[in-house]
């Protein structure tokens, strides 16, 4: 539990301790930038920031969730900062990583706050259960509200990572039993960024800290709060299968010879068309693949409530409110021929209704007819 | 047997008829190409992506009928100002005491198919009818509907500032998935408001003979001369 030490130390000092070469923290530095959308020339910007910017300190907290967010980002593709900010970070708080435990870890953690009110960020992994006066999830005999509302008081910002944070994800889904809740509903008075994903992006993440570290404010968010750089792309738009997208080349099923050729995943569910994210371009695992990549399709998991689409295998419009088999192109179809019937017994009911009065007019009209003269 | 005597009025004027069968045309292209990117058929072809463009063109066709619906639909908009009777939105005002007389009087007649006991002419419409006019403004909303939903999917493939002053529309609504199922259940509203729109059409031809499917194509109708003033000027009626 040494904070005297942490707030002397820069980024470059923590990482050169690590064992890490400069060779290393360079090529972490052009990366980080390339994936931040950055100019080359700022790759200096970056580099100069973690020499000389003291390490932030950060308060991460677990609320509803499975770690995957955590898991990701220490397998970012150059994982040096997840290195140093989780190794770090266990100086200040973090459930899954920190040495300390019990009492000890609940006074760092208040110890961090104290000193660093106005300064931490709150990173938060999980959403927070709000049914039941939160007693869904409890950490230290506390409910994951009340930490949350403690926590975010000193926050100079808050990171909600992942869906769960950002939107709410699985445990949020109809019908939300615990009344699961994202961090932007709960906490209005601080700037959250939001970065979904079921998990995020590695990079995205690790992109997202260093943004922070070097310009020393949040990087640019679009109207839903999440980072532009990452987020202002369909994962369709960016797809490497999208030729065939536009030449109607499509995989029927899983398993028939279009698949197997690489076909586009459109037609057997893929969300990549309604997705905002960047796994076309950022991929996963060291830039190895995405799902689209190893042949299953976008399942939309950093769109919010992406659990309530509807099927993830099948390309079908779901009339919202209408539970189980509300395909609206059935639900139309059915409508369609009811409206036909309808005109059909209508026409019948005016031809005999009006019988009179059409029988009235062809008289008059035969009548005319005999009586043209030129 | 007496012959009633009728007069030719130009209801629909050429603005009118431009939009309506324009319209008529860029919505089936935009119903068909819309089915086919909703749910694409499968491609028998062995052509490399390379080779072809089909669903490309598909949807190219699609955003360009979307545009041309989008601008009849100002046109149609600026002739409501600058229209004749039949056409302004005076005739669309629906906060009238004879509107609502004309309402009950085609539902009775038109829908519920009873029969005038002693024929009042003045209850027949020379424009639109009051069931029809009300049928026009909730489509006038869904097809704003439509387009602030289609802008908002195409915003962000797009470059132009048009289609980018629906940016707002995706982050409004949480998402894609949302705006994607309101612009498609909305399309069908368009297929049953034109199933019920041509029954009617050639329901009031075949009943009234007043040239209601022509009235669209020439722009006249035949009205009864007792309406008209002497002068065989239109009379100041209420634009019914």
């Amino acid at each position: 539990m040494n904070s005297n030490n942490k707030s002397t130390e820069t980024y470059y000092e923590s990482i050169i301790k690590q064992g890490h070469s400069r060779r290393d923290f360079m090529k972490f530095a052009a990366f980080i930038a390339a994936y931040m959308g950055l100019e080359s020339t700022m790759v200096a910007q970056v580099a100069n920031a973690l020499e000389t910017t003291k390490r932030l300190p950060v308060i991460w907290e677990h609320f509803q969730e499975c770690t995957c967010c955590s898991e990701s980002f220490i397998r970012s593709d150059h994982p040096i900062v997840a290195d140093i900010i989780l190794d770090k970070i266990s100086l200040d708080y973090t459930l899954t990583l920190m040495a300390a435990s019990g009492h000890q870890a609940e006074a760092a953690k208040h110890k961090t706050m104290e000193e660093n009110k106005g300064e931490y960020i709150l990173c938060v992994e999980g959403s927070v259960p709000l049914g039941d006066d939160g007693n869904y999830c409890c950490i230290a005999g506390r409910s994951a509200k009340d930490i949350l509302l403690e926590a975010a008081e000193g926050a100079k910002a808050i990171i909600a990572w992942g869906s769960c944070a950002s939107s709410g994800c699985v445990q949020s889904a109809k019908p939300n039993p615990t009344n699961a809740t994202p961090i932007h509903k709960i906490i209005k008075n601080k700037p959250i960024i939001r970065v979904p994903g079921c998990p995020p992006i590695g990079e995205v993440m690790a992109g997202i800290i260093v943004h922070v570290v070097t310009f020393g404010r949040l990087p640019e968010l679009d109207r839903q709060g999440r980072p532009k750089a990452f987020y202002a792309k369909r994962v369709h738009d960016s797809c490497y299968r999208r030729p065939y997208f536009d030449a109607g080349l499509f995989a029927e099923t899983f398993d028939d010879q279009n698949a197997k050729d690489g076909y586009c995943l459109y037609k057997v569910g893929c969300k990549g068309p309604l997705t905002y994210n960047s796994c076309g371009t950022i991929k996963w695992n060291n830039g190895v693949s995405y799902p689209i990549q190893s042949g299953h399709g976008c399942i939309g998991c950093s769109e919010d409530g992406f659990w309530d689409f509807g099927p993830f295998y099948e390309r079908a419009t779901n009339i919202p409110g209408v539970e189980g088999e509300g395909i609206a192109d059935d639900v139309g179809k059915v409508a369609a021929g009811v409206l036909a019937g309808g005109i059909a017994v209508h026409a019948v009911a005016a031809a005999i209704s009006k019988r009179k009065e059409v029988k009235r007019r062809i008289t008059r009209g035969k009548e005319n007819e005999k009586n043209i003269e030129s | 047997m007496e012959t009633k005597n009728f007069k030719r009025v130009m209801v629909w004027e050429l603005p009118v008829r431009i939009f309506h069968w324009v319209n008529v045309l860029a919505l089936l292209v935009l119903i068909i190409t819309g089915f086919i990117i909703a749910d694409p058929p499968a491609l028998m072809s062995s052509q490399e992506a390379t080779n072809l463009h089909y669903f490309g063109y598909v949807r190219f066709i699609h955003f360009v009928a979307a545009y041309v619906f989008f601008f009849v639909m100002i046109l149609r908009l600026y002739w409501v100002f600058a229209g004749n009777r039949f056409s302004s939105w005076r005739a669309f005002w629906p906060f009238r005491k004879k509107f609502w007389r004309n309402f009950w009087h085609v539902m009775k007649i038109d829908i519920m198919l009873q029969n005038e006991k002693v024929e009042d002419v003045t209850k027949i419409s020379i424009g639109h009818n009051s069931v029809a006019k009300l049928s026009y403004i909730a489509m006038f909303f869904l097809a704003v509907i439509m387009v602030i939903t289609g802008f908002g999917l195409y915003a962000d493939m797009s470059t132009w500032w048009l289609p980018k002053m629906f940016d707002w529309v995706v982050p409004f609504f949480g998402g894609d998935y949302l705006v994607r199922t309101i612009h498609h259940v909305c399309m069908w509203f368009f297929i049953f408001f034109a199933m019920v729109h041509v029954y009617l059409v050639l329901y009031h031809d075949w009943l009234e003979g007043r040239g209601e499917v022509s009235s669209m194509f020439a722009g006249y109708k035949f009205v009864r001369g007792e309406r008209l003033r002497d002068e065989d000027k239109v009379e100041d009626i209420d634009p019914l």
